[in-house]
């Protein structure tokens, strides 16, 4: 005689310490293990798309800062990409080695927030606390220079809104001197933890063909053993002066495509973005970074696809303008709406415990993903 | 002892009971709760890097009793679904499992509960009771979540009681006794006559017994870690994932009950360690009342010395719930069964072995 | 890397029943128009072809074009009647790096075309969002419903440019 079993239905609900914001996941359980994954977003849609038409083009910038709020200066600089485009501007040397090196800060930022939570959400709550110390000095950077810890309106059509404090590079290298050894610290208590590795390896392994296939871009795509990096193979600003590698996922604790590699890839990417920082203050040339702000900000009619390679994945803008002062349509392709996707796909056949581990190597943000 | 003392001091054996019977609670485990609460903060407000409570107080002190006082006044929450006997009973029996182990453990040579000499045995039928009580509160809580929490939690302390059992096993088949009191009785002099030492004896058998001695403590640790839910094994409250598990839908003085019942527990199981294999109370090197010849200081010198083990061990759980990751549940069930009960054996067969020469 | 010439000139020669518009001179961007009913037959041969081998679809984003007759509806409100929609196909390859933009035109009234989710799995969320925010419906899309919206928002498709937000929803006044 066999028993009837039914497969229960559990809601990750829209409130829960571990989702990373407002996502509802509906899991279909056999037990413990999971049938099927739906994702439930769009509770912090905010009608972005909407607001830019009725917009002009500079008044879109602290609207764009606001969808992914933990990599706030990637979303400008995707954005003002485009529209420099549009206009045909170019920008003097000093304005783009400055924005690299506000992107490449943000991106460490973003990079220690992502591990930290991920710790956490496994269990390990005082590495959180150690990549939280390290990325308020960065937000005190940010905070001289433009005023705001984490929503700046810093990169500016054609320019950026101020220029480097006094302090700034002096400032910059001191955090370089004293991250160095945390992150050998954080590497110790997380990375090489024997339970850490026994919760991340070969769980939600992806591979490649799957990855490209579902869009995945960003960490996620470079774990799954690809080397493509926006940064070195479409290459926009003055990336191509500065000398840094690719970290790609190579399976070292396990499968290769596995959280412990996508975790892994994030830590080594923080690495090279010091490597970036240092060479950009090595070559930062003298400037004025208003000087080329046009007036009035008017392109002519087009379309333009223009993207950037933001610490979650790869972010696009569509802009189609139609001859006004604002744009006709903005498209944005966030990284974390293409990510999510991939949840059912990884998810399947694990543990509801996994779930969690899976969701974090991600690494979404739910301001992306409803914009 | 401490019940034949009152009962000549007060000749009604009614009110000796009672005294023994609260004096415990009273005198120890609330303020030791007060004190593990604030413990565990600042401990792991210092561990990263920050500095944990310090407005309430001096640097914080008073913290445990404005949380308290918060905790008293919240309002009792009781879904309608709940089953309302089960629910109200589930804390009352945890707490209860954990508290009655106190009535065997020797805080000091005069002062222990009741002297019976089966002192581990009823300790480890005592604590099965907490498997009941969180099975009654995760289901009465009406709540997948909680049901989830409350099995694996189950599982998981019925899984690590082998290890335990077996490792007791061999402590008592080695001294002969399994009461606690004589456990601690043999076990004085200095601390080379410590049972993690080998014991009081001199002779070959003692130094042979040395290395397993620390296995058997170290598996012994590990397995209490995971009976009294902390972590590496702290699934069954798993914040990120159960959002608290099978203690979710208690408010008030109910959750107050769980958060006691695991510190009491903590103490509990940190004191047992200590009693079987450091010696309880006694203590490392000689008493002070025996060189300044005053006898009625060495019971009191003995009750510190087992305080000091006892938190010693219950700040070492605390650093390892704060550095440690935690495991997932089909991982903690491989921990207990292929790798933690194997050795056990392995190790009460080789001092049942060394027993013998 | 295949420049837009070499890629319109394998596509004319593999498809001679299909009229492509070819726009390599478009502003900034060239891309080539495709008729909506064989969207999903070009990419899949894109997708699939040695030399071309568009295996990444970036973007699929829905316009409204706005170009058709206003005209005032019961309410007083200016609703659009006629007139397009347009979907942008942007997809790379990895393999070959080289990167294509393919517009789709749809009629405004009743839009409706091919999904690609079968070729690329990247454009199943891509197109619920399309069809949440502007209505075109995809045929042979496995999960269509709306994604960004609460599932039961009956007022019509936000994105659409003469779209009025509702008085009340489930009782909750809307523009407050």
């Amino acid at each position: 005689m066999s028993v009837k079993t039914e497969e229960m239905v559990l809601n990750m609900g829209p409130q829960h310490p571990s989702t990373h914001g407002v996502l509802r996941l509906e899991l279909t359980l056999d037990g413990e293990i999971i049938t099927k994954v739906v994702p439930h977003i769009g509770y912090l849609h905010r009608c972005f798309e909407k607001h830019c038409e009725v917009m002009t083009y500079p008044q879109v910038i602290p609207y764009t800062d606001r969808m992914d709020y933990l990599a706030a200066m990637g979303n400008e600089f995707g954005y003002v990409i485009g529209v420099e485009k549009l206009l045909g501007i170019q920008v003097p040397e000093r304005v783009e080695y400055i924005r690299v090196i506000m992107a490449e800060l943000q991106r460490i930022a973003s990079h220690l927030v992502a591990i930290g939570t991920y710790g956490a959400d496994i269990g390990a709550f005082t590495p959180f606390l150690y990549c939280f110390r390290d990325r308020e000095r960065i937000l005190n950077l940010f905070e001289i220079t433009c005023g705001a810890r984490l929503l700046y309106n810093y990169i500016w059509i054609g320019g950026l809104s101020h220029d480097l404090h006094p302090d700034f590079i002096r400032l910059t290298k001191e955090f370089i001197r004293e991250f160095k050894p945390n992150l050998k610290e954080l590497n110790n208590i997380l990375t090489y933890n024997k339970i850490f590795i026994d919760r991340t390896a070969n769980v939600g392994i992806l591979p490649l063909e799957t990855a490209i296939n579902f869009g995945i871009t960003g960490p996620m795509l470079r774990a799954s053993g690809l080397r493509w990096d926006l940064r070195k193979d479409d290459t926009y600003s003055v990336y191509n002066k500065f000398d840094f590698e690719i970290p790609v996922g190579k399976g070292k604790m396990g499968t290769v495509g596995d959280s412990w590699d996508r975790y892994y890839v994030r830590v080594l990417e923080m690495e090279e973005s010091i490597k970036i920082i240092e060479q950009a203050i090595a070559q930062l040339p003298d400037g004025d970074v208003t000087s080329a702000i046009p007036k009035k900000i008017k392109p002519p009619v087009g379309h333009i696809y223009s993207r950037v390679e933001n610490p979650r994945g790869e972010l696009g803008y569509f802009i189609i303008s139609d001859g006004s002062t604002s744009p006709f349509r903005v498209k944005v392709r966030a990284p974390s709406f293409v990510n999510l996707q991939i949840m059912d796909e990884l998810c399947r056949g694990h543990l509801v415990a996994d779930v969690i581990a899976i969701l974090g190597s991600v690494d979404i943000v739910l301001g992306e993903v409803d914009r | 002892m401490m019940y034949d003392f009152l009962y000549e001091l007060t000749g009604s054996s009614i009110i000796a009971g009672t005294i023994i019977a609260l004096l415990p609670l009273f005198a120890f485990i609330l303020p030791f709760a007060l004190f593990a609460v604030l413990l565990e903060r600042k401990v792991a407000g210092h561990m990263q890097d920050r500095l944990g409570p310090m407005r309430v107080g001096y640097h914080g002190i008073l913290q445990t009793i404005a949380d308290i006082i918060k905790l008293i006044q919240k309002e009792d929450i009781i879904a309608r679904e709940n089953d309302k006997l089960f629910f109200n009973i589930a804390p009352v029996l945890t707490f209860v499992g954990s508290y009655a182990a106190f009535a065997v453990i020797p805080f000091s040579s005069i002062f222990l509960g009741a002297k019976i000499d089966l002192g581990i045995f009823y300790i480890i039928a005592v604590t099965g009771l907490v498997v009941a009580g969180i099975l009654m509160a995760g289901w009465a809580s009406n709540n997948k979540y909680s049901l989830l929490g409350a099995m694996r939690s189950a599982s998981q302390i019925i899984s690590y009681e082998i290890p335990t059992i077996l490792v007791v096993l061999s402590i008592v088949m080695m001294t002969g006794t399994m009461s606690l009191f004589d456990l601690s009785e043999n076990q004085t002099g200095s601390f080379w006559n410590w049972y993690i030492f080998g014991g009081p004896s001199i002779s070959i058998q003692k130094f042979l017994l040395i290395p397993f001695m620390f296995i058997g403590f170290i598996i012994i640790y590990i397995s209490t870690l995971a009976e009294v839910n902390r972590t590496p094994f702290d699934i069954p409250e798993a914040e990120s994932e159960l959002v608290s598990g099978y203690h979710t839908e208690y408010s008030g003085m109910k959750f107050a009950m769980f958060f006691l019942a695991e510190y009491a527990n903590m103490f509990a199981v940190s004191a047992i360690v200590a009693t079987m294999f450091f010696g309880g109370y006694q203590s490392p090197f000689g008493y002070l009342g025996n060189s300044l010849n005053l006898v009625w200081l060495i019971p009191i010198e003995q009750f510190f010395w087992f305080i000091f083990k006892g938190i010693f061990f219950v700040f070492v759980q605390m650093w390892l719930r704060w550095t440690l990751p935690r495991l997932r549940v089909d991982q903690l069930m491989a921990a207990s069964w292929k790798y933690l009960i194997p050795i056990a054996f392995v190790n009460l067969l080789i001092i049942g072995f060394i027993t013998l020469i | 890397m295949k420049s837009f010439e070499e890629i319109s000139e394998l596509l004319k020669n593999n498809f001679s029943d299909i009229h492509f518009e070819f726009h390599p001179e478009a502003k900034f961007e060239p891309y080539i128009l495709v008729p909506a009913n064989k969207i999903d037959t070009v990419c899949l041969f894109l997708r699939d072809n040695n030399e071309l081998y568009f295996d990444s679809l970036i973007n699929l984003s829905a316009v409204d074009d706005f170009n058709g007759n206003k005209i005032k509806d019961d309410k007083g409100n200016e609703i659009m009647q006629g007139g397009t929609m347009s979907i942008y196909y942007h997809m790379e390859s990895i393999k070959f790096r080289h990167k294509l933009l393919i517009k789709v035109i749809l009629d405004r009234d009743n839009p409706s075309v091919n999904s690609v989710t079968s070729i690329w799995n990247c454009a199943n969320w891509h197109e619920r969002e399309a069809f949440d925010l502007f209505g075109i419906n995809f045929n042979n899309h496995p999960d269509l419903r709306r994604i960004l919206m609460p599932y039961d928002w009956e007022f019509g498709h936000p994105l659409r440019k003469d779209y009025q937000n509702p008085e009340f929803y489930q009782g909750m006044k809307v523009p407050y």
